[in-house]
């Protein structure tokens, strides 16, 4: 079982030094230290392991070393930076896992962008030698990229011309979308397995400063003081320790404090079901320092990314997801508040990231999600957002039933405004109106107001509000009839209607890039016995099926 | 310029008089060859006339014609050994095709970068040894040297002759950047690790032109059986070139420990103090060098395991130096055994695709090679009365790239702990002490007939000329 929670001391790959306002990070790839057997992890190329250990590293930093404001990449292996994905690993892998590393890094270097647009943390590449793949896609997710001059370091895109392949960890998004190169000189860059050195590396707009080996550092230390200047909210003193989730794995299921995963593998459900917020969890700002990664905002999130991460590597034939919650609705409310109202506090701008960018894991899970809420529910505040990441909504309407007329409600707060934003770069209420100012406007205006189920759904906040007699059966025969379509079909159904409206460069990555990239990783040209990416390093050259499609 | 002067000024068998693109860019590469040439070159003896040989043809009567030249006026000529017509690709996935006499646009980057490569260390090794003539031990070294020096310069030619004539405009520009890295530069180092060490004393040097260069040698016998035609053709003249090189390294070795033996037997002892106090180098310490220059040399080779060398060879780009000796040209589906590292660090019998081994092969070859002189060495210790052996160390000692590399091993090939490793890592190659040693032995000497104390008098001069032979006039 592949897991993805890691203690500094087992790091493998990467040294790490902290120095007051600076991280630097060192790759240094332990070549016979793969996540999987049966390849070499050489010329500091990188697999999922190398990857895990980066994703734990940054959180690290962000939560445990609120001081460092620029984070320096770089790697401790002469003149090699990183030979990117090691091509052995994607070329015995089978399509399931070529696709969960890929969306895995992806969303580690989008976490790099997502940390710099939003007062936290920022990044520069110091690329001191050569710079190849998912390497440079590394650094093209810094902000900046700084380039050894020394007549030989390249970077380079080289994955069409010897792969057969693109580069899909954002490469080519990245490259005309974000560092706004122009178009045929990308094609030029994508199409040369050798790569662009020194000057010509800065003309092309592909790094962003070079230096000979001799004034590097002094480069690096230029860049980072400059950078650090623009970095709002790293104003901590003593980081949060993170400590180790309390997790216990059985073949029934996950549990964590704050979430229990039941797994039906038989049926292909797994029932995510989350125990909200008590009342220790409501105190004023500087208890929830105090309280640290036990604060249960904190925990959640650590804990619900974790959980998405197994479910996605270590079940893959689970298809839906229902999520249902217990608590109070006041409680979750209130600790909603807290995260409001303390916006400009480094930790709280901290667990608001690491919430934004575990929502979004969620949404990129390729599963059909389906929140249910019942009588016990709290989904409200910042709980709200599972609704609206949901394919669908189930709220149980009591207006009928004898005993209970009241509940269960649910409550909008700001959070769901602004915030928690999609990668679309709008809120998930906002995406589900398309963006209707309007119909925007009136939400927020109810914000605060409980509303029961038939509220709701005047609101268009819930799919589906069945009364007692009909719930359960009705919440059964739409969980059967979900996992009975084509796995495929439904992923692809649920990423085309979960992000209505504008494209954005993390969009088109996890839309356009990935899809093509997900396409090329199924067609012979490049996983067939006689394909790009089977042949590399044999020598044989691929046998191409050339007809354009 | 008339065909005739164009001969005259760069010797070539290229039809440089006609082609008038290759002109211009070699116009413009020629002032700044001699700049680098004047800069970077033999330090102190630009204005002395040098017993030199010059390739003006591929002949056995033009490759080597004799006299004085001042170096910076050498003629550094572009020569291909002759073609032969229908040469059919011999090994990889296209046997049995015509061989290419244009770059097919697929091998363009690959190929570059195999001549890029190449061409590097043809300058880097100039640069390296150019303060060795203010410690010569004799004038016949001195002509030697700087013989080695020119003729690397002749092969940077060669290599910048195939960017410009094939590679357009990136062949241009890499052309120009094999005159801007620099042995040693910081800011622009030379390509190969190796090539960055400077070389500042004669053992060195001898070692230098026995062992690295031998590397040199393999890796323009692969490229001699490319079937980019222009190269093959290319590396097969400059072996002729190289042969010579290594004889330089053979006989300065034989000659040092010749010298070594001659005064064991005069003071009758094999006491390394009292060696080194009658001024010859003891076999110990020569041992130690040779640990020292064999173990970083095999590192050129490359990894044991490698895709590059697939690629290379599958292709067709580098073959198996004397590809023909073997039987299967293909290796499609064979295999190749060898001892590798298992996991648990022990070493263990591993299989894998032959076309991923051809370093090794390679590598194989150059170390039969490597011990023909070592047998020749140690004859003449054995017949002098002595019971010392020199030995070449494991190709798993001391290796920084490959499977080995970082892995403690100790001289004879077997694992060893760390500790020990470290603890007897100065005991098997040259120590600060045996630097200063040899150090204090390089005093330079240029009187006629005249050789330096650790070294015995050559035993025929160049060309047939006198050992006594002015090979350098100095006073200019």
């Amino acid at each position: 079982m592949i897991t993805f929670d890691r203690e500094p001391d087992t790091y493998k790959h990467w040294k790490v030094d902290i120095n007051e306002n600076r991280a630097t990070l060192f790759l240094d790839v332990s070549e016979k230290d793969g996540i999987k057997p049966g390849y070499d992890l050489k010329l500091n190329s990188y697999d999922l392991g190398v990857d895990i250990e980066l994703n734990d590293i940054v959180q690290r930093i962000r939560f445990e070393h609120p001081k460092v404001k620029v984070v320096v990449i770089t790697s401790n292996q002469e003149k090699n930076f990183s030979a990117g994905a090691n091509i052995y690993m994607l070329g015995q892998s089978e399509h399931t896992w070529k696709v969960n590393f890929c969306k895995f890094t992806n969303e580690t270097r989008n976490g790099f962008e997502d940390s710099s647009y939003t007062g936290s943390i920022k990044f520069i590449a110091a690329v001191n030698g050569i710079c190849a793949g998912g390497g440079y896609e590394v650094a093209l997710a810094c902000d900046e990229i700084l380039l050894v001059d020394d007549r030989s370091s390249t970077v380079s895109l080289p994955e069409v011309p010897l792969l057969g392949v693109l580069p899909g960890t954002g490469g080519v998004t990245r490259l005309i979308d974000k560092r706004k190169v122009r178009k045929d000189i990308a094609d030029i860059f994508c199409t040369n397995a050798d790569g662009v050195r020194g000057k010509k590396a800065v003309d092309w707009k592909l790094v962003d400063y070079i230096a000979p080996p001799s004034k590097f550092d002094d480069l690096i230390n230029e860049r980072v003081s400059k950078v650090t200047a623009s970095v709002k909210l790293r104003n901590g003193e003593n980081g949060i320790k993170l400590k180790a989730l309390n997790r216990n794995i059985t073949n029934e299921g996950i549990d964590y404090d704050t979430i229990k995963a039941r797994i039906n593998r038989e049926d292909r459900i797994a029932n995510i079901h989350i125990i909200g917020p008590k009342s220790v969890d409501v105190i004023d700002i500087n208890e929830v320092i105090k309280m640290g990664s036990n604060w249960w905002a904190l925990k959640f999130a650590r804990e619900l990314e974790d959980l998405i991460l197994l479910l996605r590597t270590n079940e893959l034939e689970v298809g839906v997801l229902t999520i249902t919650s217990e608590g109070s609705t006041d409680d979750i409310l209130s600790v909603t508040s807290i995260l409001e109202d303390n916006k400009n506090v480094w930790f709280i701008n901290e667990i608001t990231g690491l919430l934004r960018r575990t929502l979004s894991r969620l949404d990129m899970s390729s599963r059909s999600i389906f929140t249910i809420i019942d009588n016990n529910s709290c989904f409200s505040g910042l709980l709200a957002e599972l609704l609206f990441a949901a394919d669908r909504t189930y709220m149980l309407n009591n207006s009928m039933s004898p005993e209970n007329t009241k509940g269960p409600f649910i409550t909008l707060s700001d959070i769901n405004f602004i915030s928690l934003e999609m990668v679309n770069g709008l809120s998930r209420l906002a995406t589900r109106f398309n963006n209707d100012e309007p119909k925007l406007n009136a939400l927020h205006k109810i914000v605060g107001k409980k509303l029961n189920a038939e509220e709701a759904f005047e609101e268009e906040l819930i799919t589906i509000i069945p009364d007692d007699l009909d719930w359960n059966e009705e919440i059964r025969l739409s969980v059967e009839e979900r996992t009975s379509f084509s796995p495929d079909a439904l992923t692809g159904l649920e990423a085309n209607l979960r992000f209505p409206g504008k494209e954005t460069c993390e969009t088109k990555i996890f839309g356009r890039l990935t899809a093509w990239q997900n396409w090329i990783f199924n067609r012979p040209n490049a996983v067939s016995e006689k394909g790009a990416l089977k042949l590399f390093g044999t020598g044989s050259r691929a046998k191409f099926d050339n007809k354009r499609v | 310029m008339t065909n005739l002067n164009y001969q005259e000024k760069i010797p070539n068998n290229v039809d440089l008089g006609t082609d008038l693109s290759l002109q211009r860019a070699l116009e413009h590469w020629q002032p700044k060859f001699k700049n680098w040439w004047t800069e970077m070159g033999p330090e102190g003896f630009q204005a002395s006339d040098v017993y030199l040989r010059t390739a003006t043809s591929v002949d056995s009567d033009g490759w080597a014609t004799y006299g004085k030249v001042k170096m910076p006026e050498y003629r550094w000529g572009i020569f291909l050994n002759d073609k032969v017509e229908d040469r059919k690709i011999h090994f990889g996935d296209n046997i049995g095709k015509p061989v290419w006499q244009q770059v097919p646009g697929d091998y363009r980057s690959i190929l570059r970068r195999l001549i890029v490569t190449q061409g590097d260390t043809e300058p880097a090794s100039v640069e390296q040894q150019r303060e060795l003539g203010k410690t010569c031990p004799s004038l016949f070294d001195l002509r030697n040297l700087f013989q080695v020096n020119v003729e690397e310069g002749r092969h940077l030619w060669a290599m910048v002759y195939l960017l410009h004539a094939y590679f357009g405009r990136d062949g241009r520009e890499e052309a120009e950047a094999l005159l801007e890295r620099n042995s040693g530069d910081v800011d622009n180092p030379r390509i190969l690790g190796t090539f960055n060490e400077p070389i500042t004393d004669w053992v060195s040097f001898f070692m230098f032109t026995y062992f690295t260069d031998r590397d040199g040698k393999y890796q323009l016998k692969s490229l001699a059986e490319s079937s980019f035609d222009p190269l093959a053709r290319t590396c097969q003249f400059m072996l002729t070139e190289e042969a010579h090189h290594m004889q330089v390294g053979e006989t300065g070795i034989t000659r040092m420990i010749q010298r070594t033996l001659e005064v064991m037997n005069e003071l009758k002892t094999d006491s390394i103090d009292a060696i080194r106090n009658a001024g010859a180098i003891d076999l110990q310490t020569i041992q130690r060098y040779i640990n020292f220059w064999f173990s970083s040399s095999l590192d050129l080779f490359g990894s044991e395991i490698s895709s590059n060398s697939a690629t290379a060879f599958a292709n067709g780009l580098k073959g198996r130096p004397d590809e023909m000796r073997y039987e299967d040209h293909s290796e499609k589906n064979s295999t190749f055994t060898f001892d590798g590292l298992s996991l648990e660090n022990t070493i263990e019998t591993q299989t894998i695709p032959m076309r991923n081994a051809m370093n090794e092969i390679t590598r194989r070859a150059y170390v039969t090679d490597c011990e023909v002189g070592l047998k020749r060495w140690n004859r003449l210790i054995k017949k002098s009365g002595y019971n010392i052996e020199l030995k070449l160390p494991s190709t798993r000692f001391r290796r920084n790239i490959g499977i080995w590399a970082g892995v403690d091993v100790s001289p004879e090939g077997q694992l060893i702990t760390k500790n020990e490793y470290d603890k007897s890592l100065g005991a098997w190659l040259p120590s600060e002490n045996d630097k200063e040693f040899i150090n204090s032995l390089m005093v330079q000497v240029t009187k006629i007939n005249k050789t330096a104390g650790w070294i015995a008098s050559p035993n025929r001069g160049i060309n047939n000329m006198d050992i006594g032979y002015e090979y350098v006039n100095l006073k200019k």
